[in-house]
């Protein structure tokens, strides 16, 4: 959960990652895929903006409301015969999960993803009183071979190559395994379906929760959801909090900009509405129901101005795809459960003590990109910059970056002493220009000089050269046409008007 | 036609120095009041010290068309170094420079939609003082990135020149997903003549500049950057072109460092150039 729990710092784990090739090579080639598909997706289906303009407001909404949605769904729930929880923290939730295996002598659990059971590292708790934990999801079935943790929200083991799962899965089968995707999905999938028959409990994660009805939706590919949910006689839900939508009907936007966000596929291959245990007419399904319902720092997000919309977040991982310090990096340089943009702020935000915040909240360049691909518009790159505030302002800033601070806005709040030490800077860097160049690697200038040349100061600054420019621009400046001269004026009334131009 | 009294037309230009009164006599008397624009050069802390060039070419271009640019010289920086690492009480510093600079201007035009798009980010970064609070938010409708001026505001695509070079274009992030400049540049460059545009492969990706993000996190950044550059040398084109000169500076960087002998520049130095305004 926490940042700190993982080795190192965000500076460290980058630095594995960027020296390791494999990795690199895996992340880019599947996000690249994912992108397009996503690219290409949203453009198909045409009117993407007022589609994620429909979802924003329907996240909006919900969470505005989250407390009537919440015991509306709760409610309907019971009135299904599910049983409900709530856990305040992941231990609860943790404390909870067990109760229920211990009572029902479990020996297996079969899994489908879930990203909160990984938020609350269910699987060793597990281990731990004896109950053996299987990941279905072949990504999560990989890692969980691999003993890490996913390192992408949709894509667990978007890290490895086909190689490297070639060599994992051939230990577990005793023989040497193809390097081909259809040899070992097929071997997953023989191996997997002994293990779901055996299973005492089904466990899964749940995308999106209906409050009218009750019922709980999972979107996914691979059909192991759906015998997770069908086959063994106890099911487990693990819900965090905020993934409630009012009704179907707005299920059909979320199914519209879920499965296109996340992998550019216009559904996925299921997806199933599950409203309670099996009814006496039913074929299959669990005749035990159990949804945990995980708040585990979500709700400290409620009625924060800057944060709120953190909870509209539909674990698409279109923000991970999208993102170029990701593509270089991957997931695990993230150091928490959640990697990426999305990651970045919310595994600061989920935990309360901002002296313990790493620094991935830096990991960052702001460029937007996360803000342009999420299907419902949260604003990661502002909260970035946020959450470097408050670690700030609550005194857990750098020292050293403080003091930087501090003389940059006492030397650039005043224009004559901006103009000194531009001055300064010109006489000063004959010790280091060579060509037009500045390239030692001293100081502040090491990591930029590793990988660039910096461009000496030019003689003069644009300020002392103004008057001359000004004088020779008044010497023959045209008269402006009145066709500008109008649209100029116009330009200025729309303003007025609330028109104009706006922030993206 | 006579005309107007001496009186009433001096009193009337006395209202304002940025009051131009024209007086048409006919039947009746008609006052046509005219404002002149005050146009204002946001140059940037960057352009300002390291590439005034940029701010020259920009200067150059604009008056083509008539339009005067005036340069108040209190401003000094946006603050977004500051304001990006989060101490927020510095960045606002240097914002009220930018604030006391234009307070009275019709249009801010910058070389740069990261330095526009800071501006779009003074009402909340003083959303504890009201009365700055009031400013930025008059502040941010007039402020433009150049090319969201020259193509939204004056109506112009072309304006002349010719640049007989193969060319790519790198849309900086801020300008492009912040400000939404996606048209402008490339209405600019379609119509300059010989120019043979290539498409940058990846172009959207961010150069791996990031204010601090370059410093703090050298080598995440080093690596952004360097695959921009793999993605320019892949264009084989002969000249870069960008509207922030922060990212421009960082590819450049990292071009010079590996010996690649792309040119670097600012649409508007490409355009002063072309139209032979430089």
């Amino acid at each position: 959960m926490s940042a700190k729990g993982a080795l190192g710092t965000v500076k460290e784990r980058a630095e594995l990652a960027l020296n390791d090739e494999f990795l690199r090579k895996a992340v880019k080639f599947t996000t690249e895929r994912l992108r397009n598909g996503k690219k290409n997706a949203a453009g198909e289906h045409g009117n993407w903006d007022e589609w994620r303009e429909r979802g924003r407001a329907i996240r909006l909404h919900t969470i505005a409301h989250l407390d009537y949605y919440l015991n509306l769904f709760v409610n309907n729930a019971r009135a299904n015969g599910v049983h409900v929880h709530f856990a305040d923290t992941g231990a609860d939730a943790v404390r909870i999960a067990l109760s229920i295996a211990e009572r029902k002598s479990a020996k297996t659990v079969v899994k489908s993803k879930s990203m909160v059971s990984e938020e609350l590292h269910l699987n060793a708790a597990l281990e731990k009183i004896g109950v053996e934990a299987i990941e279905t999801d072949l990504g999560e079935y990989i890692i969980q071979l691999a003993g890490e943790t996913p390192s992408h929200i949709v894509i667990p083991a978007i890290h490895k190559n086909r190689y490297q799962i070639a060599d994992l899965l051939s230990e577990v089968a005793g023989e040497k395994l193809e390097a081909d995707t259809t040899v070992l999905a097929g071997f997953v999938r023989k191996k997997l379906r002994e293990r779901f028959l055996e299973a005492d409990i089904g466990m899964t994660g749940c995308n999106f929760a209906i409050a009218e009805t009750g019922s709980m939706v999972l979107f996914e590919n691979e059909g192991n959801a759906r015998m997770v949910t069908t086959l063994p006689k106890t099911q487990i839900t693990l819900m965090g909090m905020e993934r409630i939508i009012p009704s179907f009907q707005d299920l059909e936007v979320m199914a519209t900009l879920l499965p296109r966000s996340a992998t550019g596929q216009k559904l996925t291959m299921y997806m199933s509405a599950i409203s309670g245990p099996r009814r006496s007419e039913d074929a299959d399904g669990p005749d035990e129901m159990h949804i945990i319902i995980v708040d585990n720092g979500r709700s400290l997000q409620l009625g924060d101005p800057e944060f709120q919309e953190l909870l509209n977040c539909i674990r698409c991982g279109a923000c991970l795809n999208a993102c170029p310090v990701y593509r270089h990096i991957g997931g695990h340089a993230y150091g928490g459960t959640y990697s990426g943009p999305i990651g970045a702020v919310l595994t600061p935000a989920l935990n309360k003590n901002i002296a313990e915040w790493d620094d991935i909240a830096n990991a960052s360049s702001l460029c937007g990109a996360c803000y342009e691909a999420c299907p419902v518009k949260i604003p990661l790159h502002d909260m970035l910059v946020y959450l470097r505030r408050r670690k700030v302002e609550k005194g857990h800033g750098n020292k050293l970056e403080g003091a930087g601070m501090k003389g940059f806005s006492t030397l650039l709040g005043n224009a004559k002493r901006f103009r000194t030490v531009v001055k300064l800077g010109q006489i000063g860097q004959k010790l280091v220009v060579r060509d037009g160049g500045i390239r030692t690697k001293l100081g502040p200038l090491k990591g930029w000089n590793s990988y660039r040349v910096t461009p000496s100061l030019p003689k003069k600054s644009f300020r002392e050269n103004w008057e001359t420019l000004d004088q020779q621009i008044r010497a023959d400046l045209k008269e402006m046409s009145p066709e500008m001269k109008q649209r100029m004026e116009d330009a200025v009334k729309r303003r007025g008007q609330g028109g104009g131009h706006h922030h993206g | 036609m006579t005309n107007p009294p001496v009186g009433a037309k001096k009193r009337l230009q006395n209202m304002s120095d940025n009051l131009i009164i024209r007086l048409y006599y006919f039947d009746i008397i008609a006052i046509e009041v005219q404002c002149v624009m005050k146009v204002s050069l946001f140059i940037t802390c960057l352009s300002d010290a390291i590439f005034p060039r940029v701010g020259e070419a920009m200067v150059r271009v604009l008056a083509k068309y008539g339009v005067q640019l005036e340069f108040p010289k209190v401003q000094t920086c946006c603050g977004q170094p500051a304001f990006n690492s989060g101490y927020w009480d510095d960045a606002r510093e240097t914002a009220k420079t930018i604030l006391n600079a234009f307070e009275d201007s019709d249009f801010v035009i910058s070389p740069s939609g990261s330095c526009t798009g800071m501006i779009h980010h003074y009402p909340k970064l003083f959303e504890n003082d009201p009365v700055n609070k009031a400013r930025a938010e008059k502040l941010q409708q007039k402020a433009y990135e150049f090319t969201q001026f020259l193509v939204q505001v004056l109506g112009v695509t072309d304006v002349g020149a010719v640049f007989p070079h193969k060319v790519t274009y790198h849309p900086s992030c801020h300008g492009s997903r912040l400000l939404g400049v996606k048209d402008e540049p490339m209405a600019l460059l379609q119509s300059v003549k010989g120019l043979e545009f290539v498409p940058l492969p990846f172009a959207e990706d961010c150069c791996g500049f990031g204010g601090t993000f370059a410093v703090k996190m050298a080598d995440i950044s080093g690596a952004m950057v360097s695959e921009k550059v793999d993605h320019v040398k892949e264009t084989e084109a002969e000249v870069l072109v960008g509207l922030d000169m922060a990212c421009l500076m960082n590819i450049a960087g990292n071009l010079r460092y590996r010996n690649e002998p792309v040119r670097v520049m600012h649409l508007a130095e490409l355009l002063a150039e072309g139209a032979k305004l430089a």
